[in-house]
């Protein structure tokens, strides 16, 4: 715990605590994410990961400690005017809407957008980045493989124009080579100015993306510090991150 | 009558009766489609629907007359406010039991329908109430087939109706959400979509597709009763599920089928019109074991 957080950060979490029933998954966290970073979040399956991000964006409540996005105090908001606030969650597993067009899927990325123009504008952006959502428009977003529907969960939540993106486990499922085209594609939002907030298990790719790290073990923040730094210490890379 | 004037005519009739089928079957689908909610009040909603037609219509017809212009007028008045009783049903019924076990909700559902029900009953004493329109009797003859002019507007309106639906569903972001939030509740509050929101405005639309029919059918037949949403409510249901469950083309081609079948039902030899309803829910119960989804419906299977 050698590292301060970074400060300047357009998100910040404070002793953030949540519960399924009676089981504690969050034991009250800190975190805070600077502007303009790739922060990532790493831990084993069960630490905690995605209910942190589920509990920033408002899918689960907090039962404990505050969250501030921008500025204000997002704790008790619920999740649909979190995300009209610019804080864009892309799940696990990628929740394509099923019998619903690759095109609609997009639309409906936007749905906050009400400037037709801006929508139109930002549809192109998302086919210039992913040329084959643009081919494969017209076909139903569920039946697209496994890396064209990761394309397609960032594609939608670019169309939002997110000023911070919760990514949840961008990498599972996907063959190692759709694996490094999805890190280069977070890469490359982070250069044109998105900030990034990774749940990762591929701790050694997320901690060669990052500026900076927090890794949680069952339900507690066990380390933090710049991602470099992590990355080269392999006593922590073995302890905590596997192989 | 040669038989094609009998096929003919059946046709007409068949497209009347599915035409009030669909409409009403709509307001299921859809509903089932947002909260996976049985909605067994849509029936009464109708009935509703048809007093509240015969209440706007009684007030306009010393203007507008009590013809076509006086029952649209009804009919679109009935639509709004039904459709506002719709949203109030769901906030104030279905809202707080939306987490609560399936069986609730269903119960509770039953539980609308009997006050909706009883209301009229008090308030109608149970007797039939003339709607107080008047259509006239013109229409065209074709041979021996005769199509007044009253069954080509109704389904013409219908026809509208429908098609509006389709495509405020397909064309728009509200109706793309509705489908959306049918799908995936949380994937929609990802995306900044109020799902609250969204299940108020199919319940509105729902029912005012419900009291559309009502009002239609109380000019039509040319009276309204505090039960008649029941029998319809059932077949709605059955329409709905022919069609798929969920499936808003579905409930229209459930709607039309239906209508089909039992006009065409009544005119087998030695089945008369007594038996068309046993004939409607023996569809039923066929469609129910051998396509379980219906015609158009999609398996609830998840692709991994």
């Amino acid at each position: 715990m050698s590292d301060k957080a970074p400060s300047s950060s357009i998100l910040q979490v404070k002793g953030l605590a949540a519960a399924y029933g009676k089981i504690n998954a969050l034991n009250g966290i800190d975190l805070e994410v600077e502007r303009g970073q790739i922060v990532t979040l790493l831990g084993a399956n069960g630490a905690g990961k995605t209910t942190t991000l589920k509990t920033i964006s408002g899918l689960v409540r907090a039962s404990a400690g505050s969250v501030t996005f921008d500025g204000q105090d997002i704790t008790t908001l619920p999740a649909h005017e979190i995300a009209r606030m610019g804080l864009v969650h892309v799940p696990e597993g990628r929740h394509i809407l099923r019998g619903l067009s690759v095109r609609e899927n997009l639309e409906l990325g936007a749905f906050t957008v009400h400037d037709a123009n801006l929508r139109r504008q930002r549809m192109d952006e998302v086919f210039g980045l992913f040329p084959i959502l643009k081919n494969r428009q017209h076909q139903d977003g569920s039946l697209l493989s496994g890396g064209e529907q990761q394309m397609l969960a960032i594609g939608r939540a670019l169309m939002h124009g997110p000023k911070l993106l919760l990514l949840d486990e961008p990498s599972m499922g996907l063959a190692p080579k759709l694996v490094l085209e999805t890190f280069k594609i977070i890469k490359r939002l982070n250069e044109a100015g998105t900030t990034i907030l990774l749940v990762e298990q591929n701790a050694r790719l997320a901690l060669k993306l990052a500026h900076f790290a927090y890794v949680l073990e069952s339900g507690s923040l066990r380390m933090q510090g710049e991602a470099a730094r992590l990355r080269d210490d392999p006593s922590i890379v073995q302890a905590y991150l596997g192989t | 009558m040669a038989l094609t004037d009998i096929v003919l005519q059946q046709l007409v009739n068949g497209l009347v009766l599915g035409s009030f089928y669909a409409l009403v079957a709509l307001g299921y689908t859809m509903v089932f489609g947002v909260v996976k909610l049985l909605n067994f009040a849509h029936g009464e909603v109708y009935m509703v629907g048809g007093f509240a037609g015969f209440i706007v219509l009684s007030l306009v017809s010393g203007t507008l007359g009590s013809g076509w212009s006086g029952v649209a007028v009804s009919m679109v008045l009935a639509m709004i406010g039904v459709g506002f009783l719709g949203v109030l049903i769901q906030k104030i019924a279905y809202q707080p039991m939306l987490s609560a076990p399936r069986l609730s909700i269903l119960i509770t559902a039953l539980a609308v329908s009997l006050v909706l029900q009883n209301a009229v009953l008090g308030l109608t004493g149970g007797r039939y109430v003339p709607f107080g329109a008047d259509l006239g009797f013109g229409g065209v003859n074709l041979g021996n087939l005769f199509i007044s002019y009253n069954q080509f507007i109704l389904v013409g309106t219908a026809g509208v109706l429908m098609l509006s639906l389709e495509l405020f569903i397909s064309r728009t972001q509200y109706g793309r959400a509705m489908r959306a939030v049918s799908i995936d509740k949380d994937m929609c509050r990802l995306m900044g979509i109020d799902v609250n929101r969204v299940i108020a405005v199919t319940f509105f639309l729902g029912s005012g597709l419900a009291a559309a029919a009502g009002t239609m059918a109380g000019a039509y037949y040319g009276s309204l009763w505090y039960f008649m949403g029941f029998l319809i409510g059932l077949k709605a249901f059955t329409a709905a599920v022919i069609g798929g469950i969920g499936s808003i083309p579905g409930a229209m081609l459930g709607g039309l089928i239906l209508g089909l079948l039992e006009s065409f039902g009544t005119q087998i030899p030695g089945i008369g019109s007594a038996w068309k309803d046993v004939f409607s829910f023996s569809i039923l119960i066929l469609v129910l074991v051998f396509k379980p989804t219906g015609l158009l419906g999609r398996s609830e299977q998840e692709r991994m």
